[in-house]
């Protein structure tokens, strides 16, 4: 048959500019549409394949929407009880100090139920990568206020909008790891553009290699979207994310090493 | 009176709604599948702004709970609910309500464990719920509804016993349950109480000395007093406290023995078992603890065996072999991980483990 | 008289409510009601399904296998349910995005092409009312006037505005559908 898209020409080897990550499986992510945890998903895949790590590393993944990540990613796996990973990484880490260990976690897990082992996780500085997925919102139970969602934000348990006098602020968990001597690296990213999901890519990259160096825990919170909980198209939700979300949770490095 | 009310609710609505009615002074809940509605439902409702009512989304279970022991400990109307694994974070809170003699509504809309297990519905956490759950000697009143009807009515219910005994009440009810509408009539709205009860701490008066709350007594033999108390307190609640339903047990040979949801399929069953002739009764325990036991052992004598049907591994059945002490062959029936038998597995069941054995 | 229903299609498709309409239509009629939805992440995106039990008896379980009909409103819904439908039963299914027909022999199938009605009659959300009215013409288990009453019911206030839109649509649903075999 003839070649008439030009397919045959386009698939050739030396044209391949871009490839699932061998450290996805096959499994079709059961995320939204639009939904930043594929993203982020796919460049924490990148990040072991590339630094060659896929053998090497044990992730977890306690409760929330990505409690499913050991069917997207191709790597031993723990599933840990709601808000209790940087505990379980603790032990892991520990226990199999020569592997690469990280954390992967929400907002309502990491920051409401779970806000002692991360404080604690960070404050001992294990040696981990927590990635810390805040979309202010808890998504896989249906959309309830997160420690994170936003004042006047609505959602199942704040249906008028996040009333601060009843329900208390919006918590900066970054920013409150960042003053915990433990904590090597922190910093806020986001994924919704290439240019965004580049710099989150190279933040993890550091935090893998500064975790061969033992230097102590590495946070990175990554403000992402839940166009289910939010009840908005994920366009939409991106522009409200920009709007809403960066200019109380401003993305950037919030502690760096002070010499690399 | 004024009419009660009908409306079309899901059980976990039902049990919001009528917290409000019953008067309920607060709500601390963290958000669970398949009973998230409860707190939802409580957010929308606002009952701040009509009867003063709390209610707050905690940082957790754990917190939860703790809020419930200081709301109660103040004798305040305070209640929580969860599912399964919620559940069992609470068991510390509980098993300290429970030692310091704390009246307070507890609602677990089971889903199917061990673990994350699965959100749908199951009865997997009999055990923990009819035989202490946390640490101690200690015994929840657990009500078991099998209808949204009694989801609303257990709560007023549930608050009146736990303020009779002054001790933890548990309702006991599953994903189906909870996530179902049916029909309800609602009662009218009562007032939040204005009784303040001399147990309480509510700030010290002059005239009385002054409240503690506590679960701690470091002298073994004062606290064994204390374990001796709580047993006859127990012991009362088994002699006044115990509720069942029947359905055509009079010339019933065989019995089932379910609660909740598996007594609704397990009705079914009987009406399927008696149009083949087979003489079948049920006996729905609606307090858990107390256990139905006394009228278990009257009907043994009348029966040929009995099955124990229930949505786990087999629980209440060790129950129900206690009550009848081996007069009469006893054996289960169950389906697990959130899967509900049909009435039609309960008859061959029947057949199998009991008529034919 | 017990009539057992599921409905299933797209979350989001209306397909919840319309099955709570159905259950306080049987409410208006002093009928034994239920209604049991498909709960949990399941429903994002993907498919969601209700099962609306009406009966003049106290309803056992409000969760169940095979149904006397079964409405089916997308491909995967099809897929996944036309097993359900009890020998001698019914099955009504839209048309809209169908791409493999029932193939069952020992039911009876009938078609409401209600997407495409809807859209005909400018009024999309209306879709689920034209499916009930198809419903109730093939299986006529709730009187019209409940219906309208239960419609009311479950509406909040501020929507009954809509309600003669619904009962057109209603009417309409009555009178497209038709029997596939
Ligand atoms: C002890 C316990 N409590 C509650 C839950 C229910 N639960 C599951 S995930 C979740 C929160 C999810 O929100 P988040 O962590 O923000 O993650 P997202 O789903 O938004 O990615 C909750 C409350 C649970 N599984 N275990
Ligand atoms: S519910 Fe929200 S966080 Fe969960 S997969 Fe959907 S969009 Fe993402």
């Amino acid at each position: 048959m003839k070649d008439v898209t030009g397919i045959k020409e386009i698939i050739k080897p030396e044209n391949l500019v871009y490839k699932r990550s061998s450290v996805l499986t096959d499994n079709v992510f059961s995320y939204c549409p639009g939904c930043g945890h594929g993203t982020a998903h796919r460049i924490l895949a990148e990040v072991i394949e590339e630094a060659g790590l896929q053998s090497e590393t044990i992730g977890v993944a306690p409760v929330g929407c990505s409690v499913l990540l050991y069917e997207f990613m191709n790597v031993d796996v723990q599933q840990a009880a709601h808000g209790r990973a940087p505990a379980v990484a603790t032990a892991i880490k520990r226990l199999l100090p020569e592997k690469f260990v990280f954390t992967y976690q929400g907002d309502g897990d990491l920051a409401a139920i779970g806000t002692a082992e991360t404080i604690h996780a960070c404050n001992r500085g294990e040696n981990i990568m927590i990635i810390f997925i805040n979309n202010g919102i808890y998504g896989m139970t249906g959309g309830q206020m997160a420690p994170t969602t936003l004042e006047g934000m609505k959602s199942s348990t704040s249906p008028y909008g996040r009333d601060i006098k009843l329900m208390g602020n919006p918590l900066k968990m970054t920013e409150i790891v960042a003053t915990l001597p433990g904590t090597y690296f922190v910093t806020r990213q986001s994924v919704h553009t290439p240019a965004n999901v580049k710099k989150t890519k190279k933040a993890m990259k550091k935090a893998v290699e500064y975790q061969k160096l033992n230097k102590g825990t590495c946070f990175i919170e990554i403000v992402s979207n839940c166009p289910s909980g939010w009840k908005m198209s994920p366009v939409e939700s991106n522009k409200w994310m920009e709007e809403n979300m960066f200019p109380f949770y401003p993305l950037g490095d919030l502690k760096v090493p002070a010499v690399e | 009176m004024m009419e009660r009310e009908l409306r079309l609710m899901k059980g976990n609505e039902a049990v919001a709604e009528a917290a409000i009615r019953a008067g309920a002074d607060g709500y601390f809940g963290y958000p669970i599948t398949p009973q998230s509605e409860i707190l939802e439902y409580l957010m929308e409702a606002n009952p701040y702004k009509t009867t003063g009512m709390v209610v707050l989304q905690a940082e957790s279970e754990v917190a939860a709970i703790n809020m419930v022991y200081g709301g109660a400990a103040c004798g305040k109307k305070v209640m929580t609910s969860s599912s399964s694994p919620g559940i069992s974070l609470k068991q510390e809170g509980i098993s300290y309500i429970a030692g310091a003699e704390l009246p307070c509504l507890i609602v677990n809309v089971v889903r199917a464990g061990p673990g994350l297990g699965t959100i749908q519905p199951s009865q997997c956490d009999y055990f923990q719920a009819v035989k202490g759950g946390g640490h101690g000697d200690y015994h929840l009143i657990v009500l078991a509804p099998a209808s949204v009807q009694e989801m609303a009515d257990f709560v007023e219910l549930g608050f009146d016993l736990a303020f009779k005994y002054r001790n933890p009440v548990m309702i006991l009810s599953d994903g189906a349950i909870g996530q179902m509408m049916e029909k309800v009539y609602l009662k009218p709205k009562k007032n939040r109480s204005t009784v303040i009860y001399d147990w309480a701490t509510t700030g010290k008066p002059a005239s009385r000395e002054r409240n503690i709350i506590t679960s701690l007594d470091l002298d073994p033999y004062a606290q064994e007093i204390h374990n001796q108390n709580l047993q006859a307190k127990y012991r009362e609640v088994e002699k006044n406290e115990v509720r069942l339903e029947e359905f055509q047990t009079d010339d019933a040979d065989y019995l089932l023995v379910a609660y909740g949801t598996s007594a609704r399929v397990s009705q079914k069953a009987v009406q399927l078992a008696r149009a083949e002739g087979i003489k079948v009764g049920l006996l729905r325990p609606i307090t858990l603890y107390p256990f139905p036991s006394g009228r278990l052992k009257e009907l043994s004598r009348q029966l040929k065996g009995i099955l124990s049907v229930e949505m786990s591994a087999g629980q209440m059945v060790e129950d129900v072999l206690l009550s009848v002490s081996g007069k009469v062959p006893v054996s289960h029936f169950g389906r697990m991980g959130g899967v509900i038998p049909t009435p039609e597995e309960v008859v061959d069941s029947l057949k199998l483990k009991i008529i034919g054995g | 008289m017990t009539e057992e229903i599921l409905i299933a299609g797209f979350g989001g498709q209306g397909i919840l409510s319309m099955g709570k309409i159905m259950a306080y239509s049987g409410l208006m009629q002093d009928m034994e009601v239920s209604w049991m939805p498909s709960y949990g992440p399941e429903m994002r995106g993907g498919t969601a399904n209700v099962t609306v039990i009406i009966s003049s008896e106290r309803i056992s379980s409000p969760i169940i296998k095979s149904f006397d009909t079964v409405i089916l409103l997308n491909q995967q819904s099809m897929d996944k349910f036309e097993s359900s439908v009890k020998p001698g039963g019914i099955l009504i299914y839209d048309n809209n995005g169908i791409t493999r027909h029932p193939e069952r022999k020992d039911i009876t199938i009938y078609r409401v092409d209600a997407v495409e009605e809807a859209s005909k009659m400018k009024s999309p959300k209306t879709f689920n009312m034209i499916v009930l009215g198809g419903f109730l013409k093939v299986k006529p288990v709730i009187r019209l006037e409940n219906v309208v009453k239960g419609l009311k019911k479950s509406l909040p206030e501020r929507h009954h505005n809509l309600i003669p839109m619904n009962e057109k649509a209603l009417e309409r649903g009555m009178e497209i559908i038709f029997k596939v075999r």
